[in-house]
């Protein structure tokens, strides 16, 4: 059986006690690329945030190649929106491409020669070596998705996943970025990625997962990219299920109580 | 040298420099006031350590006001996680309501009698002449740590203020990270209001990295150069106050380093003022000379002849402010572009090339707002007068590109190119 780079079992998690994610469920393949995609607000963002351990659910767990977070933290490799920070921080490209060979371990360290080496060859690969000085207040909506690329390929991780890589960049970063990912799927990396552009995302993916709110589907993206399914994703949201989400929210029920926990079972 | 200004001197540069670095970081995450927020919060922490401690207990006040200061800060971050009231509403609430019970504290004492001859007032405004020797002690081992905590916790403290969410995913310990620079804070608040006091102390917690931030794009260059402008305003403040009988330390260091913002806001060069105005007053003259060579460029078009045109010929053909463009016709001269002809002006061929670029780039950027903005022919004539001077030649690169090398503009009106 081929390996599961990520399990998603049974997870609800919500956001200022308003549900986001409804019971979803599904697990993904090693060595694809994968789109999440759902319209606006369907949760994509949530999903991959609490995949990440950014987020606590509510219930459910998510694990990744068969161990929690913790234990394969290296393995993994995030790439957040680029618009959820201040470019006009001060730095250069080099400086934030070196915050990928950060870790817990080496925190009170300086940077090594190694890891210079490995940002450098990170820009390279992202043909951004002559930016490597460059202010990044400075550089293209593009450039910087680039920049952010490159942080995560100087993690060397097993698995990527990215939050909406390709908004507001050009078309050359476009091909460029997807480029990329397909050498990346070659070494047998698994790159997840939320997306939210229906027009694309059945050229630049492998395998989907349908989200609104609820799992619409999850699998190869012959099985989901169906009319059936895709209007039922996009379709608008389901009226019964978003009421009972502002009742829950307004009137302060809990979510689950706190005895139901659905954790992974002590092995 | 008297060894009282020696000891004000030596406490007030440590506790400015050491300040300014740790305030930088929050003056980058955007949090300027929370600075603010926990000093005026550190209050009640220092009156009751006060009344607990024999009063003059160096360590005691620091403990005092590091409890109330967390405190503070975790209640900010509480408030806002648990309710809906915006971050600045927060601050607010915390920083009022910590204040007023110290106030309230303050008064209890004084009331008591023991209060005047301790000098707890000197929280408020700050007192730098009351320093001890050994505050300074105290300071300079407090300042040592800030230095080396920030040293030490660079990455963290870099990367936490850049991008959190990256520092959470990459298995950072953030909120031991958080937490430590939370410490850092309150310790430089505590010892820095022994000089400035409650209300000025944000000033030097944010002041300096304001300032640095306009001279520089780089982190590390930006905390050495906040730590320079502070330390330079606490030796200029208490010069001044020593020199002049009667003046308070705090407020003149505190003038001293706004002195230092407005500069750097005025001088810095790109973000300063004075850069800004200059960029905008260049382009104000490119923008008059470039309508001199086009209009004489349009004048030759239109005869098939080299023309020759006086002052008043052009101020006939284009309405503009005469001593503007006598202004703009002497730059001309100089770089060669025109050539004075009898009683007016002739292109040179450099002038003509670059009067043909100006009219090539009004027509592009006309033909492009109609073809790709769906603009109507009788709209676009303005745009296209300011973006004939924008357009740099990389744009008219793309534009050429995108446009397929087109031969007329909407106005059936030939664009020029430049022969090869």
């Amino acid at each position: 059986m081929i390996e599961k780079s990520i399990e998603v079992h049974n997870l609800t998690v919500s956001y200022h006690s308003k549900p986001v994610l409804w019971d979803v469920d599904f697990s993904l393949p090693t060595g694809k690329i994968v789109g999440i995609v759902g319209p606006n607000g369907s949760g994509k963002t949530t999903m991959l945030k609490t995949i990440m351990g950014l987020m606590k659910p509510d219930s459910g767990y998510t694990e990744i190649f068969g161990q929690p977070l913790d234990k394969v933290r290296e393995r993994v490799s995030y790439v957040p929106q680029r618009e959820s920070v201040d470019w006009d921080f001060p730095a250069d490209v080099m400086d934030v491409v070196l915050m990928g060979r950060y870790r817990k371990n080496n925190l009170f360290r300086r940077i090594s020669k190694e890891d210079k080496r490995i940002a450098t060859e990170a820009l390279e690969k992202v043909n951004l070596l002559e930016f490597a000085h460059r202010q990044i207040s400075q550089l293209s909506g593009g450039q910087q998705q680039r920049v952010f690329i490159a942080r995560s390929l100087a993690q060397q991780a097993d698995i990527y996943l990215m939050d909406e890589p390709f908004v507001g960049v050009d078309a050359a970063t476009e091909d460029a970025i997807l480029q990329l990912l397909r050498e990346m799927k070659n070494q047998g990396k698994t790159v997840v990625i939320v997306h939210h552009d229906l027009q694309t995302a059945n050229e630049y993916f492998d395998h989907i997962v349908l989200l609104n709110t609820r799992l619409v589907a999850a699998g190869p993206k012959e099985e989901v990219f169906t009319k059936e399914l895709l209007q039922e994703a996009y379709g608008g949201r389901l009226t019964v299920l978003s009421k009972l989400g502002d009742l829950i929210s307004t009137e302060e029920f809990p979510l689950r109580e706190p005895e139901f926990k659905e954790n992974k079972p002590e092995k | 040298m008297d060894p009282i200004f020696l000891k004000v001197l030596i406490g007030t540069t440590l506790l400015a420099s050491s300040a300014a670095v740790v305030g930088a970081f929050s003056y980058l995450k955007g949090q300027s006031l929370v600075g603010d927020a926990i000093a005026h919060a550190l209050l009640p922490g220092v009156v009751l350590a006060f009344l607990l401690g024999d009063g003059r207990n160096p360590i005691f006040l620091i403990v005092g006001a590091l409890v109330s200061g967390l405190i503070a800060h975790y209640g900010i971050g509480y408030i806002q996680s648990r309710t809906k009231l915006k971050s600045d509403t927060a601050v607010s609430l915390v920083l009022s309501t910590f204040f007023g019970f110290g106030i309230m504290l303050m008064s209890l004492i004084q009331r008591s009698g023991q209060g005047q001859q301790a000098g707890l007032e000197r929280y408020l405004l700050g007192k730098a002449a009351a320093i001890t020797m050994d505050d300074v002690y105290i300071f300079s081992a407090l300042a040592v740590l800030l230095m080396v905590g920030v040293g030490l916790f660079y990455k963290g403290f870099q990367l936490m203020t850049f991008n959190e969410d990256f520092a959470s995913a990459i298995g950072l310990p953030v909120t031991f990270i958080r937490f430590t620079f939370t410490v850092l804070t309150v310790l430089a608040i505590t010892i820095g209001i022994q000089t400035v006091g409650v209300v000025l102390m944000a000033a030097l917690l944010i002041t300096p990295s304001a300032a640095a931030r306009a001279w520089t794009k780089s982190l590390p260059t930006m905390l050495l150069l906040a730590a320079v402008f502070a330390a330079s305003s606490a030796i200029t403040g208490t010069y001044i106050s020593s020199a002049i009988p009667k003046m308070p330390t705090g407020p003149w260091v505190v003038l001293v380093l706004a002195f230092f913002g407005f500069g750097s806001l005025i001088f810095a060069p790109e973000k300063g003022w004075l850069a800004k105005r200059r960029r905008a007053m260049a382009n104000q003259k490119k923008t008059v000379r470039e309508n001199v060579l086009k209009l004489m460029y349009q004048q030759e078009e239109r005869s098939d002849l080299n023309v020759v045109l006086s002052d008043t010929d052009i101020l006939d053909i284009r309405a503009m402010r005469p001593e503007k463009l006598r202004n703009a016709l002497r730059d001309l001269k100089r770089r060669l572009l025109v050539v004075e002809h009898g009683s007016g002006y002739a292109l040179t061929e450099l002038g003509r090339s670059e009067g043909r670029r100006v009219v090539r780039l009004h027509r592009l950027w006309e033909l492009y707002l109609t073809e790709r903005l769906g603009m109507a022919a009788d709209h676009i004539h303005p745009g296209a007068e300011t973006m004939e001077h924008v357009i740099t030649p990389e744009i008219e690169e793309l534009l050429v590109k995108e446009l397929g090398n087109p031969e007329l503009d909407p106005h059936q009106s030939p664009i020029p190119y430049e022969e090869a």
